[in-house]
């Protein structure tokens, strides 16, 4: 790493050199210059953990949100869903960055934002949240209001792209919200074994127990997921038409599938 | 990670202890942080019940702890609670919160109105309602919320393995760092796994044999 630990002298050091406090440890790291650039730098793993989370998303996106559209526009393999979502929550994500580390090897030949064994992981970890909630959206519309629309001619497709959609959006956007927060999560959990991302500075402080910097890194993945919650509650809350807004505020924060 | 052949049941039949320690450990501190994240969602449930202007800063203050990354809770902690049983308990009850206090209202707050109204005329006191009708009736959402939680601290457990415990993340961390087979990471992940399901069961059992009356709530995964 390009800083080091607390240099030992500081510790040591008689009355004349005022000892900072664990906090001012904490601000030092913060604004020590060697912790802004190069591949070890914030900027760098910031960008490292937003790319193997946001990748792992929408390729998690991709397989989950047809299949959920499907199953819940026909309203069929309905339990196959329930047992996503159960299998989800039982499967821990740390035991499966291990497995498929086990299986496809660290593959440190990669670029540490990249390693498959970690993207793997992420993406089967988002898409049970977003294949329930997206399910559970588009299912929960009322038959009157299917009713009303075939009534007035629209297609199987128009209804399902016009009225479901829409209508879905609260609780699709609050699975990809519970996904990416679940991923960026995992994302932290991936530097133990040897991924990038914000969570190398927790885990390499680990290593050799520098404190300011574990908790450093702790404030930073912190920030990183209670943004990224933020951001797409935000977003959620413009896609959504007003009335299906209402009707969906209670779950605003999507049928959780564990926590990591 | 080791060269030796990965199905080392050799090293298994020598380590069924550690197996088996390492798997108690893990149910003691799930059972650790639901219990404590029991006692401590209660009331705060029934004060957000009761007013409820209450309801949304405590679900704001508990969804931004179920928010934080379970690494960077542990993390927090470190400096200051050091690799111990407690850092990683403030870190698992912290999420059991959210889940069982919205559970906990969202079953209170289900109880029908002509139910209550009739106890009040039967002369029930606010403590006799809570505990004899309002109670009852919201135990199986209680309950429901109860093996969400287990189940999610099941699979938290092991990322303490990190802080020095772990239980059965223990198994799986040690596998990756060489300190034991490559088979200790299967074990560890297919124990965890039969863990949260048998708990699951045990707790949707339980709960049909408490509340005979509600045969088909509580089945349900959409419960939070």
């Amino acid at each position: 790493m390009g800083h080091a630990v607390e240099p030992a002298g500081r510790r040591s050091s008689g009355g004349d050199v005022t000892e900072p406090g664990f906090f001012g440890q904490v601000i030092e790291w913060f604004t020590d210059p060697a912790n802004w650039s190069g591949d070890f730098g914030i900027p760098n793993r910031l960008f490292e953990h937003v790319v193997m989370s946001a990748i792992s998303v929408v390729v998690a996106a991709v397989v989950a949100l047809p299949l959920a559209m499907y199953i819940g526009h026909r309203r069929r393999l309905e339990r196959f869903v329930v047992s996503v979502a159960n299998v989800g929550r039982a499967i821990p994500s740390f035991g499966l960055l291990f497995l498929f580390v086990l299986w496809l090897g660290v593959g440190l030949d990669s670029s540490p934002a990249l390693r498959p064994p970690i993207l793997f992981a992420l993406v089967l970890l988002a898409i049970p949240p977003i294949l329930t909630n997206a399910y559970v959206g588009i299912q929960g519309i009322e038959e009157d209001t299917l009713e009303a629309a075939r009534g007035m001619g629209m297609s199987e497709w128009a209804i399902l792209f016009r009225v479901e959609l829409p209508l879905g959006m609260p609780l699709i956007v609050a699975g990809l919200r519970t996904a990416a927060v679940q991923v960026v999560a995992t994302a932290t959990l991936g530097a133990v074994v040897a991924g990038g991302g914000l969570g190398r500075y927790i885990i390499d402080g680990f290593a050799v127990r520098d404190l300011p910097q574990i908790f450093a890194g702790a404030v930073l993945v912190a920030l990183l997921a209670i943004l990224v919650d933020l951001l797409i509650g935000g977003a959620g809350r413009m896609l959504s038409p007003r009335t299906a807004t209402r009707r969906a505020r209670t779950p605003e924060r999507g049928i959780t599938v564990g926590a990591s | 990670m080791t060269g030796a052949p990965f199905w080392n049941w050799e090293w298994v039949g020598r380590n069924l202890n550690l197996i088996l320690d390492q798997t108690l450990q893990h149910l003691w501190l799930t059972f650790l942080a639901v219990g404590i994240g029991l006692i401590i969602s209660f009331p705060l449930s029934v004060v957000a019940y009761r007013r409820r202007a209450l309801y949304p800063p405590i679900a704001w203050f508990t969804g931004t702890l179920y928010t934080i990354p379970s690494l960077a809770l542990f993390a927090f902690l470190m400096p200051f609670t050091g690799l111990s049983t407690l850092t990683a308990e403030i870190g698992l009850v912290s999420y059991t919160l959210l889940i069982l206090i919205r559970n906990i209202v969202t079953g209170l707050r289900g109880v029908p109105p002509e139910v209550r109204e009739a106890a009040r005329g039967m002369g029930y006191t606010d403590r006799g309602l809570l505990w004899g009708i309002e109670l009852p009736l919201a135990l199986p959402a209680v309950i429901a919320g109860v093996r969400i939680a287990t189940v999610t601290t099941i699979g938290l457990v092991t990322v303490t393995a990190l802080i020095g415990q772990g239980g059965l993340g223990a198994l799986m961390l040690g596998g990756f760092r060489g300190l034991y087979p490559d088979l200790a990471i299967l074990i560890g992940v297919t124990l965890s796994v039969a863990l949260a399901v048998a708990v699951d069961l045990l707790l949707f059992a339980g709960q049909r044999w408490v509340t005979p009356w509600s045969r088909q709530a509580g089945a349900r995964v959409v419960a939070t």
